[in-house]
């Protein structure tokens, strides 16, 4: 039996009379591609959200590595090991590629900031292996011809990689992709396809990722869940999800009599 | 007067070894990788290269077999050309941006047993080349990257290949290098196949390094020089001067992190010698004179000023020719003010000599470089003669001419004006091809180069076309569609262009624009465009177009013998022209015949009176798939010039 990384049981979510997830349970096991489908406000993104610490649910629990977190914080899910990716780009747009996945390094650097401020022996040499590791995550996404562009001016398929750079950074074991390839081109979504893969596989990273585009969603996952008007209506493996009547009706309408 | 030869090293390895004892701890080799420039000594060099030359002894290279070389430029597949070499194995670089088909042909052909890919796209590449030829057996990776989930037998990790080569002892592989003679095949490039399937080139050590010599003798190269390798590996040019030349010259070849990086690494290694095709220079100056256009106006008008300066006075320092002590001290600022930090910004303050071949290079382009005090050179050369058959002396530089023959090269003209050469870089054979050996030389040894060409007054060669392109109007007018090409290509705003005329009553063209050049010139007039396509069909753009091609005219008009030439009609064609159409070999020189095919609809129009061409055709993507792309284009008709 493979092991469950997170466990989200019976999860709601209301903002004020909205209900944006109604009592979802799933769970997602270690070194998988999860994905999360739905139609537009389904609660994809809260759900995410919950997972990552920034919504509280209202009610219902979420168990990570087998402890059950209660009130956690983004950062707290951050430093165990949770790093996400968004919607709507989130980078420094005036800081350069390189400097923006150092950022991801973060909660990875020890020294303080009298050090850091200092820039010199011990608070160096931590640099210049943060560094490293983040030419490695460069030379992975093959962006080294950006390195010292700032964000701000790339393509927006660019920016993209370069969130995805900087999730990478905080060495994850659970990586959250709100709509990895939305808004790109075909060359675009088939790069980052297999830049998700890669992730996946290279890494052993788990992946938990939205995405719209139905013909990556059933090509790049292994499990699928599928959310809508808050509630989970399927879940399985690419092929039983994609001949689930009730995910048919959700995607295609269906006749109210 | 050529050196005296070196034939004690009358080999790659065998100058490997030498300059393993010279030159142990001057780098060889650098290679920029996760950001830092690595580097590689001769004896460290050394080392990588006995142990690949061991491991593909391991995995059954034998002398006289073929070894495929797919990548970018990379020190692992360089190190591979001299390990082959070591065991009398022939090196086949392949182009590695060919689609499968292309690389199946090459494969299949030279009867290539072992392949060393760099990366998971070229070995995805090569198992479909496996398929179509089945002698291919082996591919080693290089880069393990996304490789994990490959089953094949036929693959083998860079690694496992270095630790299969263990169990060869040193002394044997001596002796491998001692059996090589200067007389034996070193390398097999494919020519790039203007017309038909690629052939290819078989060129001895002898060929290489003695061509390498005399070039070293004739621009003063030293192991003090410093290299990009960033040209395609398969391409004859690269082979030269990043390996042929550094290895007898003891220079230091620098790889560039990846392709998109090239400008970057360009400036962080500031590389004394500098080959770039003609293209790539037009590149560079369209950057530098939009980016002027978008300074302040003190820094536009410092520009303009001291680049009037360089063009009255530069040229003429850098040619020893007299000039006053006013203008040097004027050159000398604008030197500190202008020239030094653009050389700087383009990687090119180190340059002592720089290379363009392949096409002709605008006078204004050329001189510009060389106004800046870049000792810029044009050279004449084919993979057939080792490369070099002109070059220009110091102090003899001209843009319209390819210079004079280079060491120990004898050319003759023909009946026909091809031009015919002998040199000691001559190849032996096409492989497996002997009809074509026999059809690209003379019965008494020379070289037919294909070129069409003269000897201007101060025995400077001077080519016009190609010599079975030269053609003639239907009333005997000389036309030399190239030419043409040319002369439109000079402006920035034209990419590409295809002269019609041959046997025809007029000349009429196709022009590509540039898409930057052009796109940004509509930016500063207003003009809006959301594609490539919806920009070629304005008929602002047609305007502009039609001047240069008016301006054109002018320059046929003032030469007698082609001012019947001049354009009467042309279009601006719907998408650029590609390799991946076929529409343009891998070097990018047009292929004008498969154009007027592919483009006939567009061709009879230019020569019917309508004003207008509906055409439909298919495009290739870059992952192979195939659209339609339909378009509705505009003729415009142009007066002749006096």
């Amino acid at each position: 039996m493979s092991e469950i990384l997170l466990k989200v049981e019976n999860v709601s979510l209301g903002f004020g009379g909205v209900k944006a997830l109604s009592e979802v349970s799933f769970d997602i096991v270690k070194g998988e591609i999860r994905a999360i489908i739905g139609p537009n406000g389904a609660g994809k993104s809260s759900m995410l959200n919950c997972i990552n610490g920034f919504y509280q649910p209202s009610a219902g629990r979420i168990v990570y590595k087998g402890v059950e977190r209660s009130a956690m914080r983004p950062h707290a899910a951050a430093a165990g090991g949770i790093a996400r990716t968004f919607q709507n780009i989130a980078l420094f747009k005036g800081m350069s590629t390189l400097d923006n996945i150092m950022t991801g390094r973060l909660l990875k650097m020890k020294r303080g900031f009298f050090w850091q401020c200092l820039h010199w022996g011990p608070a160096r040499a931590e640099e210049i292996a943060h560094r490293e590791f983040v030419e490695r995550i460069i030379d992975f996404l093959e962006i080294q011809a950006i390195r010292k562009t700032p964000v701000g001016r790339l393509p927006y398929g660019l920016q993209k990689r370069v969130e995805l750079g900087r999730a990478l950074a905080a060495e994850p074991e659970l990586l959250l992709l709100d709509e990895p390839m939305a808004g790109m081109n075909l060359e675009e979504k088939e790069d980052m396809c297999r830049f998700i893969l890669d992730v996946n596989e290279e890494f052993g990273t788990t992946i938990a990722l939205i995405e719209h585009d139905m013909g990556v969603v059933m090509d790049i996952s292994d499990r699928v869940v599928v959310l809508e008007y808050g509630r989970k209506i399927a879940d399985g493996v690419p092929d039983a999800v994609k001949a689930d009547k009730r995910v048919i009706d959700a995607y295609l309408g269906v006749a109210h009599e | 007067m050529p050196p005296p030869a070196d034939r004690a090293h009358d080999t790659f390895p065998k100058l490997l070894r030498r300059n393993a004892n010279l030159r142990a701890m001057r780098v060889a080799m650098r290679e920029k990788e996760f950001g830092i420039w690595q580097s590689w000594t001769w004896a460290a060099m050394e080392a990588e290269i006995r142990n690949l030359a061991k491991g593909l002894a391991a995995i059954g290279l034998k002398r006289g077999q073929t070894i495929a070389l797919v990548g970018d430029n990379r020190p692992k597949l360089y190190w591979a050309i001299c390990a082959a070499q070591c065991l009398g194995a022939i090196p086949v670089p392949v182009y590695q941006d060919a689609v499968a088909d292309e690389m199946a042909f090459v494969i299949g052909h030279a009867e290539t047993h072992i392949a060393i890919a760099e990366d998971q796209e070229q070995v995805d590449k090569l198992l479909l080349v496996a398929q179509k030829a089945p002698a291919l057996t082996r591919i080693v990776f290089t880069d393990a990257r996304g490789m994990r989930n490959y089953a094949d037998p036929a693959l083998l990790g860079y690694e496992a290949l270095i630790a299969a080569g263990k169990a060869f002892d040193d002394s044997w592989l001596d002796a491998e290098i001692a059996k090589g003679k200067g007389g034996d095949a070193s390398v097999m490039l494919y020519t790039s196949g203007t017309t038909g399937q690629p052939k290819g080139v078989l060129l001895s050590f002898d060929n290489v390094i003695r061509t390498a010599e005399n070039a070293i003798t004739f621009d003063k190269l030293s192991e003090a020089d410093e290299i990009l390798a960033y040209l395609p590996m398969a391409w004859v040019g690269d082979h030269i001067f990043s390996y042929a030349e550094a290895y007898v010259a003891g220079f230091c070849v620098n790889c560039p992190e990846s392709g998109a990086t090239v400008m970057t690494d360009l400036k962080e290694i500031g590389p004394s010698f500098f080959f770039a095709p003609p293209r790539i220079f037009e590149n560079i100056l369209t950057q530098v004179s939009i980016r002027m256009e978008d300074a302040g106006a003190i820094k536009r008008w410092l520009y303009r000023h001291f680049m009037a300066v360089a063009k009255r006075t530069g040229i003429a320092l850098m040619d020893g020719k007299p000039v006053s002590a006013f203008d040097r001290l004027h050159y000398a600022l604008g030197e500190i003010l202008v020239y030094g930090p653009i050389k700087n910004v383009l990687g090119l303050s180190r340059m002592r000599l720089g290379y363009t071949a392949g096409e002709a290079i605008g006078p204004d382009i050329f001189d510009f470089y060389r106004s800046l005090g870049l000792n810029l050179k044009q050279l004449y050369g084919a993979t057939e003669t080792s490369v070099f058959i002109c070059m220009q002396p110091d102090g003899q530089i001209k843009s319209d001419t390819v210079g004079i023959a280079a060491p120990e090269v004898e050319i003759k003209i023909a009946e026909n004006g091809e031009v015919l050469v002998k040199s000691p870089g001559v190849f032996a054979a096409y492989y497996k091809n002997p009809d074509a050996t026999s059809g690209a030389k003379t019965p008494d040894g020379y070289y037919r180069t294909g070129d069409a060409g003269f000897f201007d007054r101060d025995g400077h060669l001077k080519i016009i076309d190609r010599a079975k392109d030269v053609g003639r109007l239907s009333d005997g007018t000389l036309f030399a569609p190239k030419y043409v090409e040319n002369k439109l290509k000079f402006f920035s705003y034209v990419k590409e262009a295809v002269a019609f005329g041959d046997g025809r009553d007029r000349v009429a063209v196709f022009v590509n624009i540039d898409l930057e050049a052009v796109g940004n010139w509509a930016e500063r007039n207003g003009i809006a465009y959301a594609s490539y396509q919806e920009l070629a069909a304005k008929p602002e753009v047609y305007e502009l177009i039609g001047g240069c091609v008016e301006q054109v005219n002018r320059d046929l008009a003032a030469d007698p013998q082609l001012a019947g030439s001049q354009i009467r009609r042309f279009l601006v064609l719907h998408k650029e022209l590609d390799a991946d159409d076929g529409e343009l070999t891998r070097t990018r020189k047009v292929r004008r015949g498969f154009i007027a095919e592919r483009y006939a609809a567009l061709v009879d129009a230019l020569y019917s009176d309508a004003d207008r061409a509906h055409i439909s055709a298919s495009i290739t993507y870059e992952d192979g798939r195939k659209g339609r792309l339909d378009a509705d284009l505009m003729i415009r008709d142009v007066k002749a010039a006096a």
